[in-house]
């Protein structure tokens, strides 16, 4: 029950707010929204300890009634309770909830309707509770478009501004992609399960491990089928390399909505899918082998990119996208609970550092562009601070989340050994350069010389409480997550907690392996991220000339990174004019020339037919009388001759 | 008998012939005015009711020139509406001549 309110919660406050907020107005609906997730923020949490700690409420599935029911297709709507779903309700409800206050000081000088946006934030945030307590693939694939819909909206939320409606549309379109692989991977495992409910998937896993699609006299092995497909869908909505081009882009939204899609919903739904499907993954060992490579590299890719950018929101956007692909990694080596580990601290740091941003953007005066700050550390030193513990946090630096998390994934992948060697290596180089482009950031936002102008300066002013408290509350928790949390998801207690929510195929020792690794192992990662922050020290503070000459001395590179691997340019030039020919074409020979061809050539036979005909019409009575006369003539001869 | 020509049928009929063919002509070959038009019309009911008049008297039958009082009626009623939209298109227009009237023109 605790569990259905903590579910439905955020979408009361966002009906209340988005269809009542033009009557109520903006303050009302952003208390309904903000009342509907303090709620989901108190049951959320609670349910998942209730499951795993106190033991006094057991797994099982909570069931709302059937949705479709045709033939053999049957699906019900319910909410699925074990420690993976309660985990990421707990997360999720917590996080956007923290969003959801900081957003009403964020978006306190907008003048546009606020209810609106309020609205959006509660109906992504319900979509993405729909999407993890799914007890059925239909219902998933519900939440998983709710979110791609959501992120729409807000990302287009100033629909005013051309770039933030071509980013919304982006965003939509690069979804659509992986969904259609995702939708196909869902016909697959039903054609093949005649059921997507996960109970009887799960259940009839062994029945199929051998089982084929055969397609062009060619067989294919259904569960790296299915596994491809569904990892496909995943790195659409988790922004892998490929598809990752939307996300850079929804920066384009206000930057709480950056926050909520980087850290508690959205992106995390392609990591989440991998672990609830862990039973049939686990059987795929080329699809993991592929999620793998994808991961790692997208995490050095992403890393790279975000040296170089000059935008604060899009650096730790490409640093997201960095850490959603170290998370890929764990999957990919068999270490779903590694993975969900690092999604859970990931949120905490990732939502802080965003909303950090914000305040750094708000305290500017919405300036983004990182060489437009400078020097106004002790003008904001709340905003700071965070800044710093985020950093801390993504860096990897004892004892912040991220040293946990990171750590263990990078200790599994080498653990794994085969394809997770790649994923490690390219792990080690990105955390080096996750530290390095992190305080990159640091030092250019908020030390050396003011580069902003003197109006911006003087205005800089530390943000109200309700978004500085967000902030604090969400800096402990990238303190505290990762040794709170490590004993429990990957330490000694995992079997216990995790229960059967997550399953590990009998030759996946992988979480045992990572115990009995060599240290330097284990000490390798930080050691990579002190020294990241180190050069950044070295580059950006004490010698400020270098990165300038660096990018001289390597001109090629540098504009290589700058423009993001080209992948814009080469998508663009390989789909989008390819695309805008064709339309052209279809639009102009098919819609104006034959659509519009057929009636309008109708119309204008017509009105040529008359404009002849209406030359009979003389106006001379002479002529009209003469005609009346042949005619009475011709008719008296026709009735004379044949009457 | 002698010099005399006895009046018959025939030459009630030709008479009513050439008025009907001068009233047909008195409309299309006039080209001035639209009260002649007006005029050639009623010469043309005229010879219908010669017609009607002679065929009556030979075949001794009043129906006929019953009919020719109703002809008439309705030649005056048609004299009476057709001058009057002459009058009211002279005040509007200023002019009656046929080319002018020509407002319907395609």
């Amino acid at each position: 029950m605790i569990y259905a309110i903590a579910v439905f919660a955020p979408l009361f406050g966002s009906l209340i707010a988005g269809l009542l907020g033009p009557f109520i107005g903006d303050r009302a609906a952003q208390a309904a929204a903000i009342i509907g997730m303090v709620i989901a923020a108190i049951c959320g949490p609670l349910a998942l300890f209730m499951l795993v700690a106190f033991d006094t409420a057991p797994s099982g599935v909570v069931s709302l009634g059937t949705w479709i029911d045709v033939g053999r297709f049957h699906v019900d709507w319910a909410l699925r309770y074990d420690a993976l779903s309660a985990t990421m309700v707990g997360m999720v409800s917590f996080v956007a909830m923290l969003i959801h206050v900081y957003s009403v000081g964020y978006m306190g000088h907008e003048h546009r309707p606020k209810y609106r946006f309020f609205a959006y934030l509660s109906l992504f945030t319900f979509s993405m509770l729909m999407l993890v307590t799914a007890d059925n693939l239909l219902q998933l694939f519900f939440g998983w478009e709710g979110v791609g819909l959501c992120s729409y909206l807000l990302i287009g939320y100033w629909y005013d501004r051309p770039s933030a409606c071509a980013a919304a549309i982006k965003a939509m379109i690069v979804n659509r992609i992986g969904d259609l692989a995702f939708a196909v991977g869902i016909a697959l495992v039903f054609f093949k399960f005649n059921s997507i409910e996960f109970p009887s998937i799960f259940a009839s896993i062994g029945l199929h491990q051998a089982d084929t699609y055969d397609l062009f006299g060619t067989s294919f092995p259904a569960f790296e089928v299915i596994g491809f497909l569904l990892f496909i869908g995943a790195m659409g909505k988790s922004a892998q390399i490929g598809l990752h081009v939307w996300l850079p882009d929804a920066m384009e939204g206000p930057t709480p909505v950056s926050a909520l899609i980087h850290a508690a919903t959205m992106v995390t739904a392609g990591v989440f899918l991998m672990a609830r499907m862990s039973p049939l993954m686990e059987f795929a060992p080329t699809a993991l082998a592929f999620v793998t490579i994808i991961g790692g590299t997208t995490a050095l890719f992403a890393a790279t990119i975000g040296c170089t950018q000059t935008d604060i929101k899009r650096v730790i956007a490409y640093s997201t996208c960095s850490q959603l692909g170290y998370m890929f990694v764990a999957a990919g080596v068999g270490a779903y609970q590694v993975s969900i580990f690092h999604l859970i601290t990931h949120a905490f740091f990732k939502a802080l550092l965003f909303l950090s941003a914000g305040s750094v953007i708000h305290a500017m005066s919405d300036e983004q562009d990182m060489r437009r700050m400078g020097g106004i550390w002790r003008k904001i030193p709340i905003t700071y601070t965070v800044m710093w513990a985020g950093s801390l946090a993504l860096a990897g630096i004892f004892p912040f989340a991220g040293y946990y998390s990171k750590d263990a994934i990078l200790e599994a992948a080498y653990a794994a050994g085969g394809v997770g060697y790649y994923g490690w290596i390219c792990g080690v180089l990105a955390a080096f350069l996750t530290a390095f482009y992190s305080w990159r950031l640091l030092i250019m936002t908020f030390h050396g010389a003011p580069r902003a102008d003197k109006h911006v300066m003087a205005h800089v002013h530390e943000s109200p409480l309700v978004m500085t408290g967000p902030l604090m509350v969400l800096a402990v928790g990238a303190l505290v997550a990762g040794f709170l949390l490590k004993p429990d998801f990957i330490g000694e207690y995992w079997p216990e907690y995790w229960g059967l929510s997550i399953f590990n195929g009998p030759d996946n020792h992988v979480l045992h392996a990572m115990e009995e690794l060599p240290g330097w192992v284990g000490l390798l990662p930080l050691l990579v991220g002190l020294a990241g922050i180190a050069m950044a020290y070295w580059w950006y503070m004490f010698q400020p000339g270098i990165p300038a000459a660096m990018a001289a001395r390597f001109p090629a590179v540098y504009r290589f990174l700058l423009n993001k691997w080209y992948f814009d340019e080469l998508y663009n030039w390989l789909f989008v004019q390819p695309a805008i020919k064709l339309a052209r074409g279809l639009w102009q020979v098919g819609d104006a020339g034959i659509i519009d061809g057929m009636p309008n050539g109708v119309a204008s036979l017509a009105a040529d037919g008359s404009r002849q005909a209406v030359k009979l019409q003389t106006g001379s009575l002479a002529l009209y009388a003469f005609v009346m006369l042949i005619g009475v003539v011709a008719l008296l001869t026709i009735f004379l001759m044949f009457g | 008998m002698g010099g005399t020509m006895q009046i018959g049928l025939g030459h009630f009929l030709t008479v009513s012939a050439i008025l009907l063919v001068l009233g047909v002509f008195g409309i299309f070959l006039n080209r001035k005015n639209v009260i002649v038009i007006l005029m050639s019309v009623e010469l043309i009911l005229l010879a219908v009711n010669l017609n009607l008049v002679a065929f009556s008297g030979a075949l001794g039958d009043l129906t006929g020139q019953v009919f020719a009082m109703f002809v008439l009626t309705v030649a005056a009623a048609e004299a009476a509406i057709g001058l009057a939209i002459v009058v009211i298109y002279f005040r509007n227009r200023g002019s009656i001549q046929v080319e002018d009237v020509n407002l319907m023109k395609g």
